[in-house]
């Protein structure tokens, strides 16, 4: 393979994946890749799969069929903190965070990939230097999202937004190539919302390619590159979000024909 | 982050403790040191079962990696004349060995799945002593295990001086104890127990570290079933049971697990009132009961444990120094290392 090619090639590439729980077809034969630097959308309507796609995807469930190709080598059905040493790294719905931390320990945590150290080192405190440098880095992410200020505030005082705005911080921490991003905008107002896709942009400028998955129609359609739409645990439509708002498969999917109207 | 003045008083109670420990014996009857000893075995115990908590696995097992680490211990030395300082490192290698073993099937489980399925693997095993006469000695257990060598003149079969050997490797595996959670390992152990999914996708191995924890734990807890071994003489299977365990959970509750101290403090506190109180006012047979309705009262009172009481009778105390009451003064002690 050239350089050129190798360039070309999608960061993160589906093929025909499928996953089924006992006779249910969640995923079926889903293709679709995520190229360098983009920010993708992954839309559908409830059921289509796409949570599912996403949970296989960050190895939280292995495929049925098909591969997930990571810089184009497969790592289908690997664990979650493999993958999250290699750089790819997922949120999660709502607020899921360490909530009896400081703010500044959930980053720390966040640091565990770049602070390896052995654990004589840790339990003889040799490991002081790799430590003052995870602590500056997590200390330098908070300034990134406007929550130095909180620093020491435990992660369950803080206001909803603020929480969101943390565990994207977290996230960031490890070091993604690629983040996942699990519905970011749920249950959050016009200005939160707002904000979060300005963070998401700043994530990307940073050189960080995002795919998320997201039910805010408003929120992804003025954000991603390209949408991926499901239905049905299958590929409906993909494309630039104009192509995909004007798709009359996709009007369909979201609202029904005139023959199926009740 | 500490001010002069609390640094002196934490250094000058440090220095009064350590001077305490060293005096202790002298003052107390012969059977009294006998159970100091205990004591201070008992406290690595339970100190060693705190750790295993940090990432929220609460086993009923523990006391049998205890007994792991005493039978290895007393055969090594006993069966093969192995020296008795090596056999217990070894014996508490032991412990940590069948902890890497048993993580494999009990870490598929969590929470009270974990609770359970780490009762029946300490039964198989503790079973496995009761049933194999060779090499275990079977119900009767283990007799005549080899005592800790004289160093020239000083007999460590005085319990006074056993206490100085236990309080030195009790206090050194605390220092290691109290670093390791202190440190990242700590830190992540911690963010294993209250996001295991958010600490995975940021790349933590939480099998790897649940495995850590409950080896560590392991370790420490076969190194005072070996102090112990070896000071008693003779161990046996029911030594290592259930009810046992039960004592282990009772002073870790009591005392409180989110701090380091919690636990000495419950060990402490409880076996001053079983073996001092209590035996005083001769209620041998109520004993359990007794000791039931402590911890019952315990969690319906002080349900954070006698940790508790720390932070509120330092609030006190600053709160009298500044004459009229800040009570906001003194933050309480956060849960998790930073």
């Amino acid at each position: 393979m050239t350089p050129a090619q190798n360039l070309a090639a999608p960061l993160l590439e589906v093929r025909d994946l499928s996953r089924h729980f006992g006779g249910l077809v969640a995923v079926d034969g889903l293709s679709f890749s995520v190229q360098s630097g983009a920010i993708h959308g992954l839309i559908g309507p409830n059921g289509a799969g796409k949570t599912t796609t996403f949970n296989v995807i960050s190895g939280f469930y292995a495929p049925t069929h098909g591969q997930v190709l990571y810089q184009g080598r497969d790592v289908s059905g690997m664990k979650t903190a493999r993958l999250a040493a290699i750089g790819l790294i997922r949120t999660f719905q709502g607020t899921t965070l360490f909530k009896e931390f400081t703010v500044l320990d959930n980053v720390r945590v966040g640091c565990h990939g770049s602070a390896g150290a052995g654990f004589l080192g840790r339990v003889f405190g040799t490991d002081r230097e790799i430590e003052a440098k995870a602590r500056q880095k997590a200390e330098d992410l908070l300034e990134f999202f406007g929550l130095a200020e909180l620093r020491d505030e435990i992660a369950a005082n803080l206001p909803h937004g603020h929480q969101r705005t943390l565990g994207m911080a977290v996230a960031l921490a490890a070091d993604p190539k690629i983040l996942l991003l699990d519905e970011p905008f749920t249950g959050m107002n016009p200005e939160e919302t707002a904000r979060m896709m300005e963070l998401v942009r700043a994530v990307r400028r940073r050189g960080v390619s995002v795919m998320l998955v997201e039910h805010d129609m408003q929120a992804i359609m003025g954000l991603c590159d390209t949408i991926t739409v499901m239905n049905f645990g299958a590929l409906l439509a993909e494309g630039t979000p104009d192509a995909v708002r004007k798709n009359p498969a996709v009007i369909e999917a979201y609202l029904g024909t005139a023959n199926h109207a009740a | 982050m500490r001010d002069p003045g609390s640094r002196a008083v934490a250094w000058l109670l440090g220095v009064t403790l350590f001077a305490a420990l060293l005096v202790l014996p002298q003052v107390l009857s012969y059977s009294q040191r006998e159970i100091l000893v205990l004591l201070v075995i008992n406290v690595l115990l339970v100190s060693s079962y705190r750790l295993m908590t940090l990432t929220g696995e609460w086993s009923l097992g523990h006391v049998v990696l205890m007994g792991t680490g005493a039978y290895a211990s007393a055969l090594l030395s006993k069966r093969l004349g192995v020296p008795v300082p090596a056999a217990m490192l070894l014996g508490a290698c032991v412990s940590a060995l069948l902890a890497v073993v048993l993580s494999f099937p009990l870490f598929r489980m969590k929470g009270f799945y974990f609770l359970i399925g780490s009762f029946a693997a300490g039964e198989v095993v503790r079973l496995i002593w009761k049933y194999f006469t060779y090499p275990f000695g079977g119900a009767k257990g283990l007799k005549l295990i080899p005592s800790f060598p004289d160093i020239g003149p000083v007999s460590f079969f005085e319990p006074q001086t056993y206490y100085y050997l236990c309080l030195a490797v009790v206090a050194f595996s605390l220092f290691l104890l109290y670093r390791i959670e202190r440190s990242r390992i700590g830190l992540t152990f911690h963010a294993i127990h209250w996001q295991d999914r958010l600490a995975e996708s940021v790349g933590v191995d939480t099998f790897r570290y649940r495995m850590l924890a409950f080896v560590l734990a392991s370790f420490f807890a076969g190194l005072s079933g070996a102090l112990y071994a070896h000071y008693i003489g003779t161990i046996n299977p029911t030594r290592f049971d259930v009810e046992e365990m039960v004592y282990v959970l009772i002073w870790a509750i009591v005392g409180g697990t989110a701090t380091f101290y919690g636990p000495i403090v419950g060990v402490l506190v409880l076996t001053v009132i079983n073996e001092v109180i209590l035996r005083a006012l001769g209620l041998d047979t109520v004993r359990p009961m007794i000791y039931g309705t402590i911890l019952i009262a315990s969690v319906l009172f002080l349900p954070d444990g006698l940790e508790s009481l720390v932070p509120k009778i330092k609030r006190v105390i600053a709160a009298r120094r500044q004459g009229v009451g800040d009570p906001a003064g003194t933050a309480t002690p956060p849960r998790t290392p930073s």
